[in-house]
């Protein structure tokens, strides 16, 4: 049965609702604005909401001064890379624990989870000199390895709590009807469980796209992704927050645009378990 | 041909042992139900047949074949999951006709199959349906429907109609029972509803802890129930099992006598009690009666109406033909 709820607490839930929708959006809203201001007017107290000078200076120079290009098929490659690298790792890992579970199984899950507490910045000199020992130094294949370690323990978690669903009683009955073990993989298990591989890849793509602390400290320029981009707009000659707020844009649109598309895919999978 | 053998069949899960020895006979085109408490093993045994899980120890025959160490899909039974178990990424269509697909049939049959199949079970009008927008009972019958395409030598049903509604309940057990009659295959049926067992059954097997009870018909295992626990657990309500000085008038360590079997009166008779709940259904009167007798109340069943109500008194008096008569070891004395 519904609740009862008076139309004047509907429209007060609904107010704050939206407040806080908007507190939340507010950061990246002022940054879409700032990018359009010239850099006076973006420093300029009080602040100017809409009413300045529209202007596409600041994506002009941006586009002179650094190679944005460079840094987006980066990006790309880091984060395509490092994810379809976990794919390989975690779908049989996450499989083997979801289907055939060991008493150890939990205490794996969690142990790997526990990797995740580690403040990054621990291991950072280990992980800097090892990249110097192998010369890994702003490479990409470097940063591939380290995107897809740091993030393998949420990928293997995602898709043992996918798997996880996916009823024992259906491969039995696959089993039953003479499905061999690749055509128990191939036709019933694979189909059942791509939304799940889906929206995984999807948060680690994402993960691995807005990564920022392992990509500025181990690249320089050739491996550089948009996250180092970003980075160097804030320079020591003093910040320039409009050509800042614009190269922040540039690097967030693509990520935004897919995310957008994909919202409904996205909220599935990080609910997916928790809530039947 | 579906007969089924097994021969000193053995399960045990490391040290947990779910079925001590069992041997079994089923025979071509008989309907079998093994039905018990939970956890009675009567699962486990129904996948030890279809192959799903391994024997510890034992035979598994099937058709004069030894079957024991075949892979499910080659042992020629299909197996009606209680979950339903369909392929939620299927059409009705698709999941009827996947195990002629993976048996490599050619198109034309499979079609024809399974046209036919969805028109024996009414589905035909749901055909290009996905699993997701079915109800329960038509979910059901498309895994009857995947079932029965194949023509096995036997049905396996894991408890198939626990997850429907009473109603539904029984009308898909009439329906299972008229799919038997019309194909006369073997079938093999796990279940704890009694009811169940006792409709649809030829034959019984009554399991506690892995150990066959007891089998039989229904009819014999209603009349001629082998020990106590058979006689409580076959009927409903449940057989009154009563120990001590009554008993003992009987000669016997444990009397028990069916709630229908024990006439009721309002002025005279064996036993005097108190009715503490009275159930008027219009068609049958059910009392449960606090007497001297026994500690736990009696179930008294009255055809029709019986017009008493909680704290009236009542006289009970068993039928004296209908008793049964148990030893110490509630073992039935004949």
């Amino acid at each position: 049965m519904a609740r009862n709820v008076s139309p004047g607490r509907k429209i007060g839930t609904t107010v704050l609702a939206w407040f806080v929708g908007l507190v939340i959006f507010f950061p990246i809203l002022w940054t879409f604005l700032t990018s359009f201001k010239t850099e006076l007017q973006a420093i300029s107290i009080p602040p100017v909401f809409v009413g300045f000078d529209w202007t596409l200076e600041n994506y002009q120079t941006i586009q002179t001064q650094s190679n944005y290009l460079h840094f987006m098929m980066n990006s790309i490659y880091l984060s395509l890379g490092s994810t379809a690298l976990g794919l390989i790792v975690a779908v049989p890992a996450a499989w083997a624990m979801a289907f055939s579970p060991t008493k150890r199984t939990k205490d794996v899950l969690l142990w790997m989870l526990s990797t995740k507490m580690l403040p990054a910045v621990g291991v950072l000199i280990p992980v800097y000199l090892m990249f110097i020992r192998f010369g890994l130094l702003d490479s990409r294949l470097g940063l591939i390895v380290v995107l897809f370690l740091i993030n393998l323990p949420i990928i293997v978690w995602m898709l043992y709590t996918y798997f996880k669903e996916i009823p024992g009683e259906i491969l039995e009955a696959a089993r039953m009807d003479g499905a061999n073990l690749r055509k128990e993989i191939t036709q019933v298990l694979a189909p059942m469980a791509v939304p799940g591989i889906a929206s995984t890849v999807l948060l680690n793509v994402i993960l691995s796209w807005n990564e920022a602390f392992w990509t500025l400290n181990l690249t320089t320029s050739n491996a550089a992704p948009l996250t180092a981009f970003i980075a160097s707009f804030s320079s020591p000659q003093g910040n320039f927050y409009a050509k800042l707020s614009a190269a922040s844009m540039l690097a967030i649109a693509p990520i935004l645009i897919v995310g957008w598309f994909s919202q409904k895919q996205l909220v599935r999978g990080l609910t997916f378990g928790a809530v039947k | 041909m579906g007969q089924i053998h097994l021969e000193k069949v053995r399960k045990a899960f490391g040290d947990v042992v779910i079925i001590p020895e069992l041997d079994l006979q089923i025979e071509d085109g008989e309907f079998v139900v093994f039905v018990g408490p939970s956890g009675c093993g009567k699962s486990t045994l129904l996948r030890l047949i279809a192959g799903l899980e391994d024997v510890t120890g034992g035979k598994i025959v099937i058709d004069g074949k030894d079957a024991t160490e075949l892979p499910p899909a080659k042992r020629g039974l299909a197996m009606v999951f209680q979950s339903y178990a369909l392929y939620p990424h299927m059409s009705v269509r698709k999941n009827i006709a996947f195990p002629l697909k993976m048996a490599g049939m050619d198109k034309a049959e499979i079609d024809k199959r399974v046209d036919y199949a969805a028109k024996t079970l009414n589905l035909d009008n749901y055909i290009d349906r996905r699993p997701a927008q079915l109800s329960g009972g038509q979910r059901q019958r498309v895994a009857i429907g995947r079932a029965i395409v194949r023509e096995p030598e036997a049905f396996l049903f894991d408890e198939p109609l626990s997850n429907l509604d009473a109603a539904l309940r029984v009308g898909m057990r009439l329906e299972i029972s008229e799919l038997h009659q019309r194909l006369k295959t073997t079938m093999v049926y796990v279940t704890h509803d009694q009811v169940e067992a006792m409709t649809m059954a030829d034959k019984i097997v009554v399991l506690r802890a892995g150990n066959i009870e007891q089998v039989g018909s229904p009819l014999e295992l209603y009349t001629a129930p082998r020990n106590t626990f058979v006689a409580g657990f076959i009927g409903s309500p449940k057989m009154n099992l009563i120990g001590g000085a009554e008993a003992g008038k009987f000669n016997a360590a444990t009397m028990g006598i069916r709630p229908e079997h024990v006439r009721l009166s309002t002025s005279e008779g064996a036993w005097k009690g108190t009715v503490k709940v009275s159930e008027h259904l219009g068609s049958d009167t059910f009392l449960h009666v606090e007497s001297p007798v026994h500690d736990e109340p009696l179930t008294v069943r009255a055809g029709g109406e019986f017009p008493v109500h909680s704290g009236d008194v009542v006289y009970l008096t068993p039928e004296p033909d209908k008793v049964h008569r148990f030893d110490a070891n509630g073992l039935a004395i004949r």
